[in-house]
């Protein structure tokens, strides 16, 4: 199967989430410039990590201009599996295809550490290998991750299932002395409605192998090929 | 016309003598742009003038050098076709002014002398000086800085492993920010600053030349007054994004063989460039000012000689491949143009629209530049710094008090206030994570991996700045060889006062001597460095800090160690010996609040055998964890090994040697905690015996306290818990922010 990795002028992820999918996963995988509109035969599409234009105005506001992204819109349309990571999360939700915004952290200051992340679905493409409730332990680096969304559209997101990631503490409870930016109900990731859709700002990638501190994130893109080996990609 | 009088020459930073030299050079008075180039390449920053002449006695060859000094960079062999390519560079006098784009475009600057090499940046590390934490001055330096670093590598995604913070009154008016890069490129990839060919193409690159930074590189080589604060105009404004893709698109553009020659515009802006490009080439260059992409109307040839506009390049081109260069600029909407030529002969031709205004000979901005042998003495005040009485500073306080105070003491406590500022994830390479004594970063596609460290250590300079450097030296390579890197290159940033001043000068002097000596026993080239003078604020010198950045090679990155230990009941070791030695140690500092006495001896020999011992245990795996002993002695390296080791308590007894304190607390060198299975110890033992390196079994790890004793005497006594603690938050609670998790 193949990940295709969309690089915007200020990715800076896009080569490690390349990396992961090919080197440490072993799937194909190839890098995708965002003035294309080829998605070159993607099974699934990963928007990566990074400063995407610069991020002068709102991280990911522009982004969403780019010509990839109409493609990558009608994948996700076709319920093609789609992962945004950090600023690839922020992306997804300035170009609607995500519930949601995001502010400063709380405390103002970037925030750069390995954290507990609890999964809470498992029947989305990217945690389909993970258990129930399992907790991994995953870098997060990022000065806007505060996840917001307006009360109606957080108990939408609640009822329908849709947060798939929380932070919480090593052996999984959440609560505010473990959430790093002040993100509403602690949440680190969510998918669409249709689940095929997932946005996270932790960085599975960089945490695939154990010699980076962590391989827990190796389940996240792992995740995608059980998924399809199961026959679970609709798009095709 | 502007005449050339005192006033002129003054603001110029231009000595009457020097002015003479430029009228020689010449062969005829210089007209106004003409000296603002001279000013700006002739200033201590750019010329090195006063250090040249010591810079010339370091050792920097080596059957591993593939280049040394001269460059944007140094970069030596590291095996498999591949080089480390890297640099420290300074930004003191700009993060002073303006603390948060100082330091921020400081990180971009060395980010463009790496990649201007061809090698793709991997790392950054920082040595930072600050006041004391109790004023609102150094906090607000300290927090801008740190933001500033941070916020230009994060965006640009190239991680801060490592570093090292001292706070010391001494710095509250000239705060220090070195910052060091490392790249990797294939040995046949690198590409130099040097123009070749007479017609080839000169093509400028990047962001927009404006008014920002105009005699930049000369405000870094004066004092700073009261009037410091409206030299603000004169510090840069930083834009990753835009280096970013300058970043991206050389790289790229390197690999099409198209360009012979590139050199980013830092100090001294186009001047450097285009002059520095061609007396490296042996040629001569022209370009018209008409042709360089201006962010404001109206600009004169002289603003945009001496403008200091960050994320700018200057390109030679093979004639006949602009096209395909253009392309690659604009994949990533950046515009290359073409602003001149190469041209036979020597000289440094500017024009505006077509009209001569500026022919100076390029070699005389650079090479010819005065080279001065400044007058040097040791200050009346350097032997009486040197005693150190205990009796006299009065009753020794309890160690545990001692002890107290020194984990939550700034400079020892953990820095990670800063480094979870600072994403050190991006780029998956980055195996020990920030806050271990060395960085280390894997190298993709081979098996390798490097360990870097920056080191200094002010106030043993201050007390004698010879053996200060020589610490300095030892230390960086220590931390590197404590994880399992053999120490293979080294930058300096050497960071003084006033060179004009004889006292000053004998510190530099002495530094640069104790630098060589310790590189020489060592094995360690110096392939490149930065010297930042005139660090004074009203008359008041910072201690004289020279700043060691060593490389350690890894052939395998999996064969590493940190200082943590790694379970209960293994055997805690120290390789080397205790003296007992608190001569400008941290506890006479915090507890006496005394910076005096003889620095820690240094035994290069036995320094160099330690280093070869611990790079074999670590790689064997015979020691589990390896710990440097520097600030705070024994007693704190014991307890840093039981921090971040989900607490692993330790309990050692250690043969007392002066008083208690002394034993505990002092700085002595070439030594070494490391942590191993009982059933290990005969070997290290054994290792250790053959190497000629002192050892002794002193604990062993476990249980959930730092219990310490001297001669059997109850010394100190603290859960691991509470001292984490205490140290862990140290900082965040003087910064008074909400702490982080």
């Amino acid at each position: 199967m193949k990940f295709s990795v969309v690089v915007f002028p200020g990715s800076n992820s896009d080569y490690d989430a390349f990396y992961a999918a090919s080197r440490v996963v072993g799937e194909d995988a190839a890098l995708v410039w965002h003035k294309d509109t080829d998605l070159q035969g993607a099974d699934v599409v990963i928007l990566p990590g990074g400063f995407a234009h610069g991020d002068y105005l709102r991280t990911g506001a522009i982004a969403r201009f780019s010509p990839i992204m109409g493609a990558v819109k009608a994948f996700a349309d076709r319920g093609g599996p789609v992962l945004g990571i950090c600023n690839g999360f922020q992306v997804l939700l300035e170009a609607g295809l995500l519930p949601g915004a995001m502010v400063r952290n709380d405390r103002v200051k970037f925030v750069s550490q390995l954290v507990p992340v609890r999964v809470e679905q498992t029947d989305t493409p990217f945690t389909a290998a993970c258990a129930s409730k399992q907790v991994l332990r995953l870098p997060i680096a990022h000065g806007e991750g505060n996840y917001y969304a307006p009360p109606e559209v957080l108990a939408e997101i609640e009822a329908r299932r849709q947060v798939v990631f929380r932070y919480s503490s090593p052996s999984g409870e959440v609560s505010d002395a473990y959430n790093p930016n002040g993100s509403l109900n602690s949440i680190a990731g969510i998918c669409n409605r249709e689940r095929n859709v997932v946005g996270l700002m932790p960085h599975p990638e960089r945490a695939s192998e154990a010699q980076l501190g962590s391989a827990d994130g190796r389940l996240v893109l792992a995740s995608a090929v059980k998924w399809a080996a199961e026959g679970m990609l609709r798009h095709a | 016309m502007t005449v050339i009088d005192s006033q002129v020459l003054e603001r110029h930073g231009l000595k009457p003598d020097e002015y003479e030299r430029i009228l020689q050079l010449m062969g005829r008075e210089p007209n106004l742009l003409e000296l603002g180039m001279f000013s700006v390449m002739w200033s201590e920053h750019c010329s090195y003038k006063s250090s040249r002449v010591h810079l010339k006695t370091l050792p920097t060859t080596g059957p591993r050098v593939v280049q040394g000094p001269g460059e944007n960079a140094g970069a030596v062999d590291i095996g498999d076709g591949l080089c480390a390519v890297f640099k420290i560079e300074s930004h003191n006098h700009p993060s002073f002014i303006e603390p948060y784009q100082g330091a921020a475009t400081g990180v971009g600057g060395i980010i463009r002398d790496i990649f201007t090499m061809g090698a793709r940046p991997i790392a950054l590390l920082n040595a930072l000086r600050f006041g004391s934490l109790d004023t609102a001055l150094a906090r607000r330096i300290f927090e801008g800085v740190v933001a500033g670093v941070g916020g230009y590598g994060n965006s640009i995604g190239i991680p801060t492993v490592g570093g090292e913070i001292v706070f010391d009154e001494m710095y509250a008016g000239n705060p220090l920010v070195n910052v060091l890069c490392l790249g990797i490129s294939r040995i046949d990839g690198i590409v130099k600053g040097a123009a070749r060919g007479a017609g080839n193409p000169v093509f400028y690159v990047g962001a927009r030349t404006g008014r920002d930074g105009i005699h930049g590189a000369t405000m870094a080589s004066a004092e700073f007054d009261d009037k410091s604060a409206e030299k603000r105009p004169a510090v840069q404004v930083g834009d990753p994004f835009m280096e970013k893709l300058l970043m991206e698109a050389c790289l790229e553009v390197m690999k099409t063989g198209a360009v012979l020659g590139i050199q980013d515009m830092g100090a001294a802006g186009l001047s450097c460039a285009t002059s520095e490009m061609g007396s490296r080439g042996g040629c001569g260059m022209t370009i018209d000012v008409m042709h360089v992409p201006q962010r404001e109307t109206g600009m004169t040839p002289y603003e945009i000689m001496l403008s200091e506009s960050q994320e700018r390049m200057l390109l030679v081109v093979q004639k006949g491949r602009e096209r395909e260069v253009e392309q690659v600029f604009e994949k990533w909407d950046l515009h290359a143009v073409q602003v001149g030529e190469v041209i036979d002969g020597s000289r440094l031709k500017i024009h505006e629209r077509g009209v001569l205004v500026a022919e100076v000979p390029n070699r005389a901005l650079t090479d010819e530049a005065p080279v001065y042998r400044r007058p040097m003495h040791e200050p009346s005040w350097q032997k009486d710094v040197r005693q150190l009485s205990l009796a006299e500073l009065g009753p020794a306080p309890p160690a545990q008090a001692a002890f107290d105070r020194l984990v939550a003491a700034p400079t020892i406590a953990s820095k990670r206030w800063a480094y979870r500022q600072y994403d050190h994830s991006v780029g998956t390479n980055t195996i020990a994570q920030p806050g271990m004594s060395a960085a280390v970063v894997r190298v993709k596609g081979t098996t390798r991996g490097l360990a870097l460290s920056v080191d200094g250590n002010g106030r043993f300079c201050y007390l004698d700045p010879h053996r200060g450097a020589m610490l300095a030296v030892a230390e960086a390579a220590r931390n590197v060889a404590c994880a399992g890197g053999e120490p293979i290159g080294g930058t300096n940033n050497l960071n003084f006062g006033n060179p004009e001043r004889p006292e000053i000068m004998w510190q530099l002097g002495e530094a640069v001597r104790g630098i060589g000596d310790a590189c020489r026993a060592l094995g360690i080239p110096i392939t490149g460095g930065n010297v930042s003078l005139y660090n004074e604020t009203e008359g008041r010198a910072i201690f004289p800090t020279p700043v060691l950045g060593v490389v350690g090679l890894l052939d395998d990155a999996s064969k590493t160690a940190t200082r943590t230990f790694k379970r209960d009941a293994a055997a805690v070791v120290l390789l080397g010996d205790n003296l007992g030695e608190l001569g400008g140690s941290e506890y006479l500092a915090a507890m006496h609040g005394k910076v005096c006495g003889p620095p820690p001896a240094l035994d290069l020999k036995r320094e160099a055998a330690l280093q070869k011992l611990i790079v074999a245990l670590v790689r064997e795996g015979t020691v589990e964890s390896a710990h440097d002993c520097s600030e705070g002695g024994l007693a704190i390296a014991l307890a840093e090994c039981t921090f971040d080791s989900g607490g692993i308590g330790v309990t050692a007894d250690l043969a007392l040697v002066g008083d208690a304190n002394a034993t505990l607390f002092g700085e002595s060198a070439s030594r070494i905690v490391v942590s191993t299975p009982e059933d290990r110890v005969a070997a290290v033992m054994a290792a250790a015996k053959s190497a000629g390196v002192p050892a002794a079994v002193i604990g062993k790890t476990g249980g959930d306290r730092i219990r310490l004793t001297v001669n059997g005497g109850a010394a100190v006594n603290s859960s691991v818990t509470d001292a984490e603690q205490a140290w862990a938050t140290a900082i965040e609670r003087k910064m008074s922010g909400r702490a982080p998790l």
